[in-house]
Formats: structure tokens, C-alpha cells, sequence
């Protein structure tokens, strides 16, 4: 079996005395898609921002493409480069228009030249359906169009692993589908991915392992729909039938 | 979260903007109530007008019927003589403008310096993070006009090889000296309103710690205090003034000259008003900045 684009291995992370991961393992094989689920303050978030190295681990190791990256000679910008990472808040630079928000990192941190960039970066607009706002600035889009420009945004550096996270979360319910049908189209071209989110419908689509997470533990870790339809412990069962009643299922 | 979009005219969905056949014309209560509102707003304007004739007019009737009002007048307000030495004054301004100039690049500098050295945490910066902040502190502490006496008078005492005596460019060192303080902590404050996600944004592209701050902190931050700034530079351009007291002919040395020479004060007046037709404009100015970008922020909504 070939090398794992992402292995985690006993990771933890605690903010002070607050254990928020515990005992983390976890492989993700190259062109499949792991979905954390999870109540809110479960771990999530944490733990897409401590492979992206936004946050510190306490413990455990994080292989990226069997490269230790938690060790501390790593360069955490050279760690960034290969990943994408997506908030749920957008994050787009308000200063900055749509093209030359997706050209930043290709410019700064690739060196590529300008009308390179800006070519990549409108061939991408145009597969995603935006080649008209390139010129726009972010307050003038949709909330789901800003999160597509920024699922943009993080695939113009060409990343080994995407990470997800809540992308879905601060968006109109009508508004959802037009985000997660991107990322449907991702999977279909198999990016590696990692997402959190609160939409089981679409993980069950769109994931080939699901995780449950709950404060800071996997409880349970395995195929969709052996996660989402017959879960083994209660309180998988009791997360989902809570989910099932707010109508997100 | 409140997501606003401020304006009406912003239509952000995919579909072509609200449309409503193009063949709508006023009912008769939408034209009612527009009458209705133009009469209102007759009426607010007739009143507007009567109660400024009544409330400036019996003000100008005071001053002017005072006892004091003739001595007053021949005081502060002879212009034939306040234009005969109007020249002079103006020639003077030239200096505050020349000094405003130079000392407002210079503050830009190195304001922005001590500002990015007071938020940086890299630890080799350390001790001049400590150094920026005594700095700040104490300059933002101490009169300016003490300071201008301090370095004006105070330098050339230590009769130091290779350091000028002259005095506009230790005025000027003085101003650029307090101002920086200022600005420096305006700056900081800017920065310090960039929320923590763009940065993480930014940091998780793979910029670089300066990378970032170049490409998307100090953009937004420094868009964000250009209000303030602005308030400063006004405050400048007075407190250019000050170096007068070092013998540096500005606008209000050369007032204060003519004005001991005939012992009338009009030449202050002159001055004054020279001032204000430089600073009316900037300030109006930045209060249109400061809405446009109150503006923007809002339109933001999620920031």
C-alpha cells in the first residue's frame, strides 16, 4: 500500500487544562475525503488547524505524505504550502478583488509571474462558474460565492490535501448547494480532502470514511454508511437522532 | 453575525438585478404622501432659516453694540494694515508648509517602523519592541513645545561636533520626534483591528509571517486609520507653529513681528485665517474619509 497523504498518529492538544484531542489517529489515503462529524466543541476545527499548523500539538506525530511535519525544524509555511485550507467564515482579503485574492499565494509564495497567475486563476473561475465576479470585491458577492472564491483561492497553490472546515456553516440554506456542489466537483477530480461539517446528507455523498468526534475523542471511525446508518455506540446514535430532529439529515 | 449589506443598490445573487416590468408609475397615495413629505420639509426649512437669522443676528448685535466692540475692532480687526504685512505672513506659512512636508514623511516612516516593531513577536526583536515602547510612552507623554525647548536649545548647548545649530532642522527633528510617538500608536491600533482569521487565511496560503503583514494586514489596517492620520496631519500643520519659539520665521513668527512693531494684533488674525484655509479643507476631507469608511465596514458586515 502506498504512503498515506495524511497519517495522524496519537494527537493531542490541550488549551491549558482543557483537553480539546485526545488520542488521535487517523490515515488518509491520496484522492479520498474523511469527514469529521461531531457536536460543536468536539474537535474539529482544532484538529484541521493543527495539521495546518495554525495551532501547536501536545503530543502524537502528523505524517504529511510520510514526512513527519510536527517535528520543530519543519518550516511551517513550507508545511502550508502543500495544504488548502478553507474557514467557515470565508476569510477573503476585503482589500483585494477576486482575481487577486486567488493570485496572492501563486505570486508570493509560488513565484509565479503575474499573467500566469492570472490565467490559472481565471481558467479556475471558469470551471467553477465565477469567471464574471474576477473582477469584484468580495463584498459585492454571495455568501456562497464568496466561499467558492475562497475553495478557489486555496486550490490555485495546487494542494496535496484540502482541509474543510464548517464551509457550509455561516451560509444561507439556499445558499449550501452551490458551495457543496463544488466541492462534489472536487472529489470527482480526486482532491484529497478533509472536511468538518455539519452536513450529513453530503457526507454520506461525499465521504469515504467517516469520523465521529466527541470532546476530542474518535468514537467511531469507519465507512459512511456503516457511521450514519448503523452506528455501534450510543452516542453516535444519540448525535444523529439530534441532528435527525434539527432537520439536517 | 449580522450580515448587512448597507445599500439597497447591492445585488449579490447570481440573478439579474430585481426588475419590475419598467412600466411602474406612483399610485395616488405614494404621490399624497410625497406632497405630504415636500410641505414637512418646506416648513423644516423655513424654520431652520428663521431661528439661524434670529439666534446669529442677536449674537452679531451683542458683540457688536458692546462697549468694548470699537477698541476690539481697531485691535484685532484693521485689515489695511493686516494686508500690508499680509506678504510677509504668507511667505512665513511658507515655512510651516516646507516643514509640515518634510516632518509628515518622515513621521509616515517612522511611525510605521515603531508601529510594526510594537506588534511584531519575533523574539530578536524583543529588546527593540521594549526600546519602542519607552519610546511611545514617553514622548507621547511630554508637551511637544517641551520638547522643541529641549531639542532646539538643549542640543546646541552640547556644542557636539558634526550636529547642527540650525534651527528649523532641530524644529523639524522635535516635531518628527513627538509626532511618531503618535502616529506610531494610531498605526498599532490599525493593525491591531485586522481580525486574527485573516491572518490565519493569509498564514495558511503559506505567506510568510512578513508576507503577510505586507500583503494583507498593513493594507487593511492602514486603510482603516487613514481618518485618523488625517486628523493628525491637520494637528501638524498647527503644531508646525511651535517651532517659531526657536526663531524660526514661520507664518506665526512673522505675525508676531509685525504685530510688536505696531502693537495691533490683526497680523495674528491674518495668520490664524491663513491656517484655517489650509486646515478647513483636510478636515472636511477627513470627516468624508472617516464616512466612507464607516461605509465600507458596515457593507462588510462579517469582517
Amino acid at each position: 500500500m502506498s504512503i498515506p497523504v495524511l497519517a495522524l498518529e496519537r494527537v493531542r492538544k490541550a488549551f491549558g487544562s482543557e483537553v480539546v484531542l485526545e488520542d488521535i489517529s487517523i490515515t488518509v489515503p491520496e484522492h479520498t475525503a474523511t469527514v469529521f462529524i461531531g457536536a460543536s466543541g468536539s474537535g474539529k476545527s482544532t484538529l484541521l488547524r493543527c495539521i495546518n499548523l495554525l495551532e501547536q500539538i501536545d503530543d502524537g506525530t502528523i505524517k504529511l505524505d510520510g514526512a513527519d511535519i510536527t517535528d520543530p525544524s519543519v518550516d511551517p509555511d513550507e508545511v502550508r504550502r502543500k495544504l488548502g485550507m478553507v474557514f467557515q467564515s470565508f476569510n477573503l482579503f476585503p482589500h483585494m478583488s477576486v482575481v487577486e485574492n486567488i493570485i496572492l499565494a501563486p505570486m508570493r509564495v509560488h513565484s509565479k509571474s503575474r499573467d500566469e497567475a492570472i490565467a490559472e486563476a481565471l481558467e479556475l473561475l471558469d470551471r467553477f462558474g465565477l469567471r464574471e465576479k474576477a473582477e469584484q470585491y468580495p463584498d459585492r458577492l454571495s455568501g456562497g460565492q464568496q466561499q467558492r472564491v475562497a475553495i478557489i483561492r486555496s486550490l490555485a497553490v495546487k494542494p496535496r490535501l484540502l482541509l474543510l472546515d464548517e464551509i457550509t456553516s455561516a451560509l444561507d440554506p439556499v445558499l449550501v448547494n452551490e458551495v457543496l456542489s463544488t466541492v462534489r466537483d472536487l472529489k470527482e477530480h480526486g482532491m484529497t480532502m478533509l472536511l468538518a461539517t455539519h452536513e450529513m446528507g453530503f457526507a454520506k455523498e461525499v465521504a469515504d470514511e467517516v469520523c465521529f468526534l466527541e470532546h476530542g475523542r474518535i468514537l467511531e471511525w469507519g465507512k459512511p454508511e456503516e457511521i450514519l446508518e448503523n452506528p455501534k455506540k450510543p452516542q453516535t446514535k444519540e448525535f444523529l437522532k439530534r441532528v435527525h430532529e434539527a432537520g439536517r439529515l | 453575525m449580522s450580515q448587512e449589506v448597507g445599500r439597497g443598490s447591492d445585488h449579490t445573487s447570481d440573478s439579474a438585478p430585481y426588475s419590475f416590468g419598467g412600466q411602474w408609475s406612483p399610485s395616488a397615495i405614494e404621490l399624497e404622501r410625497r406632497l405630504a413629505r415636500k410641505a414637512r420639509s418646506r416648513k423644516n426649512a423655513l424654520v431652520a432659516t428663521l431661528s439661524s437669522i434670529l439666534v446669529l443676528g442677536t449674537l452679531a448685535a451683542i458683540v457688536v453694540t458692546s462697549p468694548g466692540w470699537k477698541s476690539l475692532s481697531d485691535t484685532f480687526f484693521k485689515w489695511a494694515y493686516g494686508f500690508e504685512v499680509l506678504p510677509k505672513i504668507i511667505l512665513g506659512f511658507g515655512a510651516n508648509v516646507f516643514l509640515t512636508v518634510i516632518a509628515a514623511t518622515s513621521v509616515g516612516i517612522f511611525g510605521l517602523i515603531l508601529a510594526l516593531v510594537r506588534t511584531s513577536r519575533s523574539p530578536a526583536i524583543t529588546p527593540f519592541r521594549i526600546l519602542a515602547t519607552i519610546y511611545v510612552d514617553i514622548f507621547r507623554g511630554i508637551p511637544m513645545l517641551l520638547i522643541i525647548l529641549l531639542v532646539g536649545f538643549g542640543i546646541p548647548a552640547l556644542r557636539l561636533q558634526g550636529v547642527t545649530n540650525n534651527v528649523f532642522i532641530l524644529g523639524i527633528c522635535a516635531v518628527i520626534i513627538t509626532y511618531s510617538a503618535y502616529v506610531a500608536e494610531v498605526i498599532r491600533s490599525g493593525i491591531l483591528t485586522v481580525h486574527p482569521s485573516q491572518r490565519a487565511a493569509a498564514r495558511s496560503l503559506g505567506l510568510s509571517n512578513f508576507q503577510t503583514l505586507r500583503y494583507v494586514v498593513l493594507p487593511q489596517a492602514l486603510r482603516r486609520v487613514t481618518p485618523p492620520l488625517l486628523n493628525d496631519l491637520v494637528s501638524l500643520i498647527k503644531d508646525t507653529g511651535l517651532v517659531s519659539i526657536l526663531g524660526v520665521t514661520d507664518a506665526i513668527r512673522a505675525a508676531q513681528i509685525a504685530s510688536s512693531r505696531s502693537f495691533n494684533y490683526t497680523p495674528y488674525v491674518m495668520a490664524a485665517g491663513i491656517f484655517l484655509l489650509v486646515t478647513i479643507p483636510l478636515t472636511r476631507y477627513t470627516d468624508r474619509t472617516l464616512r466612507k469608511s464607516i461605509e465600507r465596514q458596515n457593507a462588510q458586515g462579517l469582517a
